[in-house]
């Protein structure tokens, strides 16, 4: 061998151990100094945690029948993952789950298919790792043979879940309290893990609208966690732990199924009579939109809270279809996902009067005085008409009342804007009305414990300058746009230069609650609760204790005080007196006729509130019984005419199913609500009106 | 066969009586290099239990004998300790006659297998199945006749010391030239890496020109730079590239092989989670684990103690070889020699290294100790080619 090659062999000989030593080093490092690294990861690879998810407590009226509960379905998820895994993305695979559940397939693709990748609603809003359930109809034979076939289905399952169930008690429907649960997003995923509020598992349902979304903290409960350890293709091999999971508590509230249902009814009916009734120029009413609202007024909390048109809380079990959702959502359906009741906002018109009439005594008018009532007022240089009734010459504020004098409230109205300055108001103008309107609870949410709750709107002077603020630059172009001389031109240039101003028109039409002024009929209810209960305005609760699955009170709910009106008592007795004549000898007069008000003595206000470029909104805001108030009942019906013929009567209706009149079963038996809670022992509800059976072992012994 | 029987019998020893002869076979037997030996079949018996290890599992849930694996590994190796024996025993001069035989027969399986003959198994186009449950991988083969081929061409017997010239060097790449085209085609660019080591080794021993030397490694970076900007590689290859150099990328496709592979390794710390005890293992986390990346079974279970047993063995076993070599009484012997540790030394270095993470992911077997009959086969004649190197130059 050449020298060369020897030389080369040992340089052969070099380079082989440092390759060698290479390696040692780098074993080294992986084993020795990184060991402990890789240990966990190994111990990561292994383990999975399997989410056993909580039963979600159940919400119960106030004798403790479900409004909602679970029931176990089968529910049928497919697991994107195994999907993508698929030589053609499961394509044949779906193809084949189609006939089998039903589903036509261009539904079902979408819904195995990622937000926004497909149209809402049916996209996987939900987290991307999770199986993601496509439906729970699924049936019997369906669920058979996905589980037998299962080399045909791979990453299908199919499994009883435990999903949403409305009973509804005596018929009570009640959709927009309940509200409905969505998958969790990965927004809020982060939100939480991020330290607001409870942390979330991707496998968790949120509450999105309603009582589940506003409890949806209690009604949740913990899911269990079970730890195993699996192999590369995730097949348990072991277990290593597990935790139980902690169901949710259960919601009473002071809703009354029976009183709700009756709520309901009575919404359909006055739709109805709206519809067979005529506008004051002969045209059909179209009746689109109602809502209604049983309050205590002693305690403050909701009885009955309803909203027409409705819809079918179940449709949102297992995902919402595209169908109902667009029905859900649609304009000329009404909007039926809206809640009048707490979302709506109209005209308060006539009813706001009450108001009006404890400003001007708090102003300075006597109470006991006598006032004009001529068919029509002038204010400035505009003639206010009176809408609701004829001119009836000197009344006494109880007649304006009861026959619904607008004149006499233009006068008071047109007095004090005068005395506060007029066009050139002083720095701090007093405006009673307004502030009146406001200690009412008027323009601001009332805190009831439901979401998305409407503010309504007081129109006073900061309210006029931020819209003419807003509004200017357009309507100041339509100024100079109009042809000259023309009365569209003439108002533009008014309000272009000076719609600012409070002017005495506005506060004349803000005396009878038209004009800008809003407010939702819950606002209202809790204004004339408050008339009833002697001054307490409160804010109204639907929830009124949270019990653990084994019957302990975790929390009791009490309906919050919001204020106090500023009227002495005997100006809220003189009001209430003169509301009690409404049905007898008033504006009501003719919905009550038959009615036993010697029975049931009914205090309300008729409403007609106009709208522009809509039918007017009929309203009847009621208590009873008038002489020892126990509950505040409204009634708003949009697009429904006057207070009189559609609102009065569906009160009257709602009176008679509570108490049980006119030959009516009584939803509320006694006309009281029930004190106590219902009692939930081992998860079953026994109804608070059953005596308990081993509450007198406690006595006993206490 | 009737040539190996004689071969066994020491020249000298040739003419004398019954008991010496058994005595001359013993001392053909004495003259072994016993360690390398040694070292082999430790390598290929830890081997097995962790081909084992790494099987048993797998087989017994899909209802098979757990040790079915574990015993066909034995039966490589008893097949492969007697082609090695031969190999050992054969005379160097018939050697020149079968090398030309094994260069012919493994291209035409190269070539086998690229017509329908061939099989992919594991995402490697480079098997030809014979049946029964057995088949052959030609490109291991072809690494033998590579071997004694290039030093058949570059150790002609030359004046003293002139070292190869220009068309020996030449004769060489063009018998390379053929298994090599045949072996990117399948494409199995690990064996091809292998052939490219161990040809630019063998060149360099055997005193080939330094420029020839610089040309080579010149012309290789050039052509690895148009195989990658023209695009030529898989897009598989491609993957397994960028996944070496970013292994975060993409965990959970082509680098997880690679990934799952440090965490088998990492986790088994100092002593190992002991035998059979791998969660990585039972849990079938890593792919190929019996063939390609069995050094994860050992690094997992037996831990840096056991690994770095084997380790040591493989060098012992590459010392050794280079130990052979410079004693090789020829260039020829020599050469076969060298060539044999150049082709053990990359192979050992390029598995062992993916497995760490140090080096890209290449189908490559571990030397000795994964799971496989053709490799097993041809590693065992290598080893035997080392022990007729040292035979020839204990009795020289």
């Amino acid at each position: 061998m050449s020298e060369r090659s020897r030389l080369r062999l040992v340089v052969l000989r070099v380079l082989v151990v440092s390759l060698l030593v290479t390696l040692f080093g780098r074993l080294w490092y992986l084993q020795v100094i990184a060991g402990d690294t890789y240990a966990r990861a190994a111990q990561d690879n292994q383990l999975r945690e399997i989410v056993d998810p909580a039963t979600r407590g159940q919400i119960l009226d106030d004798v403790g029948r479900p409004l909602v509960r679970n029931r176990t379905a089968m529910v049928v998820s497919v697991d994107r993952i195994a999907l993508l895994r698929q030589r053609d993305r499961g394509a044949v695979m779906l193809a084949r789950l189609s006939p089998l559940l039903g589903m036509p397939l261009p539904e079902l693709r979408q819904r195995v298919t990622l937000c926004p990748h497909a149209p809402r609603p049916l996209c996987w809003n939900g987290s991307p790792y999770q199986p993601i359930p496509v439906t729970d109809r699924a049936g019997t034979a369906a669920a058979l043979a996905i589980l037998e076939r299962r080399e045909q289905f791979p990453g299908v399952t199919a499994e009883l879940t435990a999903v949403r169930d409305f009973p509804k008690p005596a018929g009570a429907n009640a959709a927009h309290l309940l509200g409905y649960l969505s998958p969790v997003t990965d927004a809020e995923l982060a939100a939480r893990k991020a330290g607001k509020g409870q942390v979330l598992l991707r496998t968790d349902l949120v509450g999105r609208a309603g009582l589940e979304a506003e409890y949806d903290a209690a009604l949740r409960g913990v899911p269990g966690v079970r730890r195993v350890a699996v192999d590369s293709v995730g097949a348990v091999t072991r277990e290593l732990g597990d935790r139980p999971p902690v169901p949710g508590d259960h919601l009473v509230t002071s809703l009354d199924g029976g009183v709700q249902r009756v709520v309901e009814d009575a919404l359909v009916h006055a739709v109805e009579r709206a519809h067979s009734l005529g506008d004051r120029d002969g045209t059909p009413l179209r009746g689109t939109a109602a809502a209604g609202v049983v309050l205590d007024v002693r305690t403050g909390r909701v009885v009955a809270l309803a909203s027409y048109p409705t819809y079918d809380p179940a449709v949102w079990v297992g995902g919402i279809s595209v169908k109902h959702y667009r029905a859900l959502t649609a304009q000329d359906a009404g909007i039926p996902l809206l809640s009048r009741a707490v979302q709506g906002e109209f005209a308060p018109a006539s009813t706001f009067k009450v108001i009006s009439t404890a400003a001007a005594v708090q102003a300075g008018y006597p109470l006991d005085g006598v006032y004009a009532c001529p068919g029509s007022y002038s204010v400035g240089s505009r003639l206010f008409r009176n809408f609701d009734s004829q001119p009836l010459g000197p009344v006494t504020l109880h007649t304006a009342l009861v026959k619904s004098c607008d004149t006499v409230f233009y006068r008071f109205a047109y007095e004090m804007w005068l005395h506060d300055g007029g066009t050139s108001p002083g720095p701090a103008p007093a405006d009673p009305m307004v502030t009146m309107a406001k200690a009412w609870g008027l323009g601001r949410k009332t805190g009831i414990d439901l979401p998305s709750e409407s503010s309504g709107r007081i129109a006073d002077r900061a309210w006029k300058k931020r819209y003419w603020a807003a509004m200017k630059k357009s309507v100041c172009a339509d100024a100079t746009r109009e042809p000259p001389g023309s009365y569209a031109r003439q108002v533009a240039v008014e309000f272009c230069s000076d719609g600012w101003r409070f002017r005495a028109g506005d506060a004349a039409n803000f005396a009878i609650g038209q004009g800008d002024t809003l407010v939702t009929p819950l606002q209202l209810a809790t204004a004339y609760a408050a008339l009833a209960n002697g001054g307490t305005v409160w804010s109204p609760r639907i929830g009124k204790a949270v019990l653990s699955p084994n019957g302990r009170v975790v929390e009791r709910i009490e309906p919050r005080v919001r204020g106090r009106l500023p009227v002495p008592p005997p100006v809220l007795a003189y009001i209430r007196e003169a509301l009690a004549g409404v049905p007898v000898s008033g504006t009501a007069a003719g919905a009550f006729a038959g009615f036993p008000l010697d029975r049931l003595p009914v205090a309300g206000k008729t409403g007609t509130g106009q709208v522009l470029g809509k039918q007017d909104t009929s309203w009847f805001v009621s208590f009873a019984p008038a002489n020892a108030p126990q509950f505040a009942v409204v009634v708003m019906v949009a697009e429904g005419g006057q207070g009189a013929r559609v609102a009065a009567p569906a009160v009257r209706e709602i009176y008679e199913g509570m108490y049980g009149l006119a030959g009516r079963p009584a939803a509320l038996p006694g006309g009281q609500p029930p004190t106590g809670l219902p009692v939930v022992r081992n998860n079953v509800v026994v109804p608070a009106s059953s005596p308990p059976t081993s509450a007198g072992d406690g006595r006993r012994s206490g | 066969m009737t040539e190996w029987p004689r071969a066994l019998v020491a020249p000298r020893a040739a003419r004398r009586g019954p008991v010496s002869r058994v005595l001359a076979r013993a001392s053909a037997l004495r003259h072994l290099d016993w360690v390398l030996l040694g070292a082999v079949l430790a390598l290929a018996g830890v081997g097995s239990v962790l081909v084992w290890s790494a099987t048993r599992e797998e087989l017994e849930r899909a209802g098979d004998d757990p040790t079915a694996l574990f015993k066909r590994q034995l039966l490589n190796l008893a097949i492969g300790m007697l082609l090695g024996s031969v190999a050992a025993l054969v005379d160097h001069r018939q050697l020149r006659i079968y090398a030309p035989l094994v260069y012919v027969a493994s291209c035409l399986g190269l070539v086998a297998v690229l017509t329908p003959l061939g099989a992919t198994i594991n995402g490697s186009h480079s098997w030809i199945v014979l049946g029964g449950g057995f088949q052959v991988q030609p490109s291991e083969f072809a690494k033998v006749a590579l071997v004694v081929g290039m030093a058949l061409l570059l150790g002609k017997q030359r004046q003293r010391d002139a070292s190869p010239g220009h068309v020996d060097v030449l004769a060489v790449l063009a018998l390379a030239a053929l298994p090599m085209a045949l072996i990117v085609l399948q494409p199995d660019l690990g064996t091809a890496m292998v052939f490219v080591f161990t040809i630019f080794g063998t060149l360099a021993i055997s005193g080939a020109p330094s420029r020839w030397l610089v040309g080579l490694v010149l012309a290789g970076v050039v052509a690895a730079g148009a195989v990658w900007h023209l695009g030529l590689l898989e897009d598989y290859q491609v993957k397994r590239f960028t996944a070496f150099a970013n292994p975060a990328a993409d965990i959970r496709g082509a680098g997880y092989n690679s990934t799952q592979a440090r965490i088998a390794v990492g986790s088994g710390g100092v002593v190992g989670k002991g035998l059979f005890q791998g969660s990585q293992t039972n849990g079938d986390f890593v792919p190929a684990q019996q063939t390609d990346f069995i050094f994860t079974v050992a690094g997992e279970e037996l831990g840096f103690v056991g690994a770095g047993s084997i380790l040591l063995l493989l060098g012992v076993v590459l010392l050794r070889g280079l130990r052979i070599a410079t004693r090789a009484d020829d260039l020829f012997g020599a050469l076969v020699a060298s060539a044999v540790v150049c082709w053990l030394a990359f192979q050992t270095f390029q598995n062992i290294g993916m497995t760490l993470g140090i080096m890209p992911v290449t189908g490559l077997p571990l030397p000795f100790v994964s799971y496989g009959g053709s490799s097993m086969f041809a590693n065992l004649v290598a080893v035997g080619l080392l022990q007729n190197v040292h035979l020839r130059s204990m009795r020289a």
